[in-house]
């Protein structure tokens, strides 16, 4: 594994000093948990001429709550995430719980997961559905990014050269009707070969796609449906149709390809299913907060 | 560069060091502690499962200069002089040990399992240890071992 190539590590204590040098060398690669960039270097698959080391920024490793929404440090690791934020972000946490190992967990981020943009990335059907924004930032100022345009193509998302992620802005569940869904292989270590999101709040609802398609990407049409066929406000079950209907749309927004995890067609099914499954339960999220307020 | 850490309570330096170099690689190659294994190379199989400033981690997803000033605790750093931990005793009374290629990290994450949940059912055991590869024993032994441990300790 050793490489004569020289690769710089740049160690920066403040986002300040991150941000200088992320300025003068744009071809820098972020480091935070590694658990992408490292098996990269590991396998020699890249030989970035910088790496920013981002564990040693504690800003980036912190969280706060206001006004009905989390700022969640791009550096605040997936266990973290679970523990003190799992009735707050109940979706988020849930597909934190599905990121690889407790060994993964303890180092892998949200930020990582962004900075990555693989179509399977587990915390990205969420972010879109929960209408998350992303707050990167530059030497030349802080901005935020809609989830709904971060992801640009295939590992590919809205960052400029010069910008680090430092953070996204979730709202939180007051009452938390979310619910993320995944299948793959096992019940750990697994990439997904399709994942979905879904949260209810309010009337409006938010759905969205992982590991089908270019990007993980929201489904407007099953969104909308949805929103205006919703018994909001009541406790009544939900009738089979409006759950069928609901897989249909989800299932004819994928755009997926064959690969070694599946196949296209078995992807469009199985959304289909999960679509329907994570319905029924957001909605007995709803019935269970409908009723303990009457 | 110049890597310096604290390994299992002692003060070391690495020289030499590659940036894009792993903290596996240092403690196996430069630090002379091959206890953690070099298996896959991309945290699939757990076993260079080191304690990272208390917090279990893959050591090969750990760029050596993100460990600077840290503290790391080893497999080798378990047992006490002679005295294995009882995790460690666990597993050989058990049979938990075939090839051993993934018994440093089963061991470490069992470690880590144990002080946070003193007495685990074989759910919170296989979640626990999820990430940790073992192509030999088919986990049984190793769900016996680490029962075996809580109740030693």
């Amino acid at each position: 594994m050793q490489g004569s190539d020289a690769v710089e590590l740049v160690r920066p204590d403040t986002l300040e000093e991150a941000l200088a040098a992320k300025a003068e060398r744009p071809g820098a690669v972020p480091l935070a948990g590694g658990t992408d960039v490292m098996v990269e270097l590991n396998y020699d698959h890249r030989r970035p001429e910088a790496l920013v080391d981002l564990t040693r920024i504690a800003e980036l490793a912190t969280w706060s709550a206001s006004g009905g929404h989390v700022r969640l440090g791009a550096g605040v690791p997936y266990t973290r995430l679970i523990d003190e934020l799992g009735d707050t972000l109940p979706g988020l946490a849930m597909a934190s719980r599905t990121v690889g190992s407790p060994q993964i967990r303890n180092r892998g981020t949200v930020g990582g997961n962004l900075g990555a943009a693989s179509p399977a990335g587990d915390t990205h059907p969420v972010l879109l559905a929960a209408g998350a924004e992303i707050e990167v930032a530059s030497v030349r100022g802080a901005r935020r990014i809609p989830a709904d345009t971060f992801y640009t193509g295939v590992k590919r998302n809205a960052l400029a050269p010069d910008e680090l992620i430092t953070a996204v802005h979730v709202p939180s569940a007051a009452v938390p009707a979310e619910q993320f869904s995944k299948v793959g292989t096992r019940n750990a270590m697994v990439i997904a070969v399709c994942s979905f999101a879904l949260v209810l709040r309010d009337g409006h609802v938010g759905a969205a796609i992982g590991s089908a398609a270019p990007t993980p990407r929201r489904v407007p049409d099953a969104e909308a449906f949805l929103a205006a066929e919703l018994p909001w406000g009541t406790d009544a079950p939900l009738p089979d149709s409006l759950k069928r209907r609901f897989g249909e749309l989800v299932a004819a927004a994928t755009e997926p390809i064959d690969d070694v995890r599946g196949t296209a067609e078995y992807r469009t099914h199985a959304l289909g299913v999960l679509a329907r499954r994570t319905l029924t339960w957001a909605w007995d999220d709803h019935r269970g907060s409908v009723r303990a307020c009457a | 560069m110049r890597v310096n850490l604290t390994v299992n309570g002692e003060r070391r330096r690495a020289d030499d060091v590659w940036e894009g170099e792993s903290l596996l690689y240092v403690l196996r190659e430069r630090l002379g502690l091959p206890g953690s294994k070099n298996a896959c190379e991309q945290g699939e199989c757990g076993s260079c499962t080191v304690y990272l400033d208390d917090v279990p981690a893959c050591a090969c997803l750990v760029a050596a200069g993100q460990a600077e000033g840290r503290e790391v605790r080893t497999v080798e750093g378990l047992a006490d002089g002679d005295a294995l931990d009882p995790v460690q005793q666990s597993f050989v009374d058990a049979g938990a040990v075939q090839c051993g290629f993934c018994t440093p990290g089963l061991v470490v994450a069992a470690h880590d399992l144990l002080r946070r949940e003193p007495d685990p059912s074989d759910e919170e055991i296989r979640e626990a240890l999820a990430g940790n590869l073992c192509r030999c024993t088919g986990y049984e032994k190793i769900l016996d071992a680490v029962h075996s441990a809580a109740g030693a300790r």
